[in-house]
């Protein structure tokens, strides 16, 4: 079984956001990326596939060198090799043309895992779009997956208020998040496993022509909040009045 | 030409967020001269959309797209946009419109912004705001292919009363059913009777200062009180003292009721993320020093023990008078 797990780097979920060159750039100085929360679920779930039914992921990332870093840590988790796109995937529509085509070349993955959103630019649409793109089946927001016999597959995905349950069979694209597998289940690299990560192959291919569909014209941060109304524990009355009078909540 | 939405249901009814689509696409059709048309399948109560400014209901009848396909709905509303002529697309942000978005997106050939927060501004390109890393930033967006699609955030704009006449009439979407066999639901788990935590208005959110899951009495009596939904913390929910569901943050769901209280929780960037959407925030908690205190609007310095259940029996007067 051949896998394609795609990553999202992002900036590690404690950084602080600030812009640059005219509030038009993210300002990079000092971020530390890491592997997009919603996808290290997806990550586990297809290492667990491999050492269950046996598997090859590769991990695919369209992005500039500087993820490389990250991609390795992918390697060390379990990942047997890795591509990289070399561009920055500064447009959803461009970014997912490339994964695109990649899958297309190949043409012989039976699972492609990816999260459901990345948690920079929050697009939630990649994985979606190469699924179209493809002609592949897609399944978003999934909290649970198990292969059965004859390439039929049952993905649990979250709805409003609960879950549901669709049969389905690969070849497949997920969008994974939290429950695909158990938080105590999520992997990190050992010592082994980053030894072991310098000497997988990393592939570095040039993007392909594509348009884009979106552009960010100019970033902001949002507005601060007015300060805090601090109120005496033994006064909720007061409490109640700022809820029902000034906030109109209750 | 048209402005399109996508409804909802809930048991048949019109969901609240397809009212905020409705009130938003009435603001920008006053602006640009255009009409606002829904499509959505089965709309016991289609009507109600013409209070927020709804003109023409495509109401959908097929039995088939009465249960949410992503496919199938997307090409229902693709079909839709294509028969009112309409340049702009409107999604909620519920777990279904989040799904079927790109599919959508791709068949329309539109650029895609999801957490759209503003109308789009008047000048010759067309740009909206949305929010960007987990709410810690605003991205202008310009889209720049002619047809365009647009997620919008959950209370984002609010429920305007605009009502106009409206007409509906029965529309049969050129769509392939094949797509509910290729994906069969086997199964569905709904929690009923509870008020659903996307959709509240109120959410009373507890973390760890709770000390364990046995004190959750007062923290789902006080949801009660308020007609509220129940939420919590990640380790809250790590820890198995709350159902996954409920865990809230960066990682889990993102809220933005009217109001948000926060009960011990510390308020970490990452919790932060997923909830600081909401209108209004209060924070209950006995540490002074916690971050939550600097992002919320009001606050209580007290030991959630003592202060939650006097707040009860408070808001159970207010409520009676
Ligand atoms: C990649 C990543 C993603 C994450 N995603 C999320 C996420 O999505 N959501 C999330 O919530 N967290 C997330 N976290 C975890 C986050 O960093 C915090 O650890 C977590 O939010 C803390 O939960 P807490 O506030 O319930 O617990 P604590 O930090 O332990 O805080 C408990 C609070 O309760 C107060 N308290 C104690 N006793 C009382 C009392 N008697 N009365 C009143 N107050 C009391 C304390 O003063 C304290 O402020 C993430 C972390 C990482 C690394
Ligand atoms: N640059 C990228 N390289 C590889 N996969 C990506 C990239 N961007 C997004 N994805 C995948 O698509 C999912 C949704 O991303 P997004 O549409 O950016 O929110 C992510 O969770 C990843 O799995």
């Amino acid at each position: 079984m051949k896998i394609l797990f795609l990553m999202s780097s992002v900036p590690d979920t404690t950084s602080k956001i600030n812009f640059t060159d005219n509030d038009t750039k993210f300002d990079e100085s000092g971020i530390q990326y890491v592997i997009n929360p919603h996808d290290e679920f997806g990550l586990t779930k297809a290492v667990q596939i491999k050492e269950k039914n046996g598997a090859e992921i590769t991990v695919l990332n369209v992005g500039t060198a500087k993820t490389e870093s990250v991609i390795r840590k992918v390697l060390a988790i379990g990942a047997d090799k890795a591509v990289r796109i070399d561009v920055d995937p500064t447009d959803s529509y461009f970014t997912a043309v490339q994964i695109a085509d990649y899958i297309k070349k190949h043409n012989d993955f039976d699972l492609i895992i990816a999260g459901k959103e990345s948690l920079d630019y929050n697009g939630g649409m990649v994985h979606g779009l190469v699924a179209r793109m493809t002609g592949l089946k897609f399944i978003n927001a999934v909290i649970g997956l198990e292969l059965k016999a004859d390439n039929t597959v049952e993905v649990a995905r979250e709805i409003d208020g609960g879950k549901e349950v669709i049969q389905t069979s690969l070849p497949l694209i997920i969008g994974g998040q939290k429950g695909l597998v158990k938080e105590e289940e999520l992997r990190i690299p050992n010592m082994r496993g980053i030894m072991m990560a310098r000497k997988k192959p990393l592939e570095v291919i040039a993007p392909v022509e594509a348009s884009i569909r979106t552009k960010i014209e100019k970033f902001e941060k949002p507005a601060p909040k007015g300060s805090i109304k601090l109120v005496d524990k033994d006064n909720l009355d007061e409490l109640i009045d700022l809820l029902h009078n000034e906030a109109k909540v209750i | 030409m048209s402005i399109l939405i996508y409804v909802e249901s809930q048991n048949g009814k019109v969901a609240k967020s397809a009212k905020e689509l409705a009130s938003y696409a009435r603001a920008y059709a006053d602006k640009t001269g255009q009409d606002v048309v829904a499509v959505g399948a089965g709309l016991d109560d289609a009507d109600e959309l013409f209070k927020y400014g709804v003109n023409k209901v495509l109401k959908v009848n097929n039995e088939s797209l009465k249960q949410f396909n992503a496919f199938a709905h997307a090409q229902m509303i693709a079909d839709a946009a294509k028969t009112s002529e309409a340049k702009i697309v409107l999604i909620s942000s519920s777990n279904d419109a989040v799904y079927l978005g790109p599919v959508l997106a791709d068949l329309l050939e539109a650029g895609y912004v999801s957490h759209v927060i503003s109308l789009p501004e008047e000048k010759d390109v067309f740009v909206v705001k949305r929010k960007v890393f987990s709410n810690k930033g605003i991205a202008y967006t310009e889209i720049l292919t002619d047809k365009k699609l647009l997620r919008i955030a959950k209370n984002s704009f609010g429920l305007i009363e605009n009502a106009v006449e409206g007409t509906i009439e029965s529309f049969e979407p050129d769509v392939d059913l094949s797509v509910y066999e290729v994906y069969k639901v086997v199964n569905v788990e709904k929690a009923t009777g509870k008020i659903s935590l996307s959709d509240a208005d109120i959410v009373v959110s507890a973390g760890r200062g709770m000390k364990g899951p046995e004190n959750w009495g007062m923290i789902e009596e006080l949801a009660d009180v308020l007609g509220a939904a129940t939420a919590c913390s990640k380790p809250v929910a790590d820890l198995g003292w709350r159902p996954h569901q409920e865990h809230v943050g960066q990682t889990g769901k993102q809220v933005a009721p009217n109001l948000y209280i926060a009960v011990g929780i510390s308020g970490a960037i990452q919790h932060l993320a997923g909830v600081n959407g909401s209108k209004n925030m209060l924070v209950i908690n006995n540490d002074p020093e916690a971050p939550f205190f600097k992002a919320a609007d009001y606050g209580v310095v007290g030991d959630a023990f003592e202060v939650v259940p006097k707040l009860i029996e408070k808001l159970k007067a207010f409520k009676q008078q």
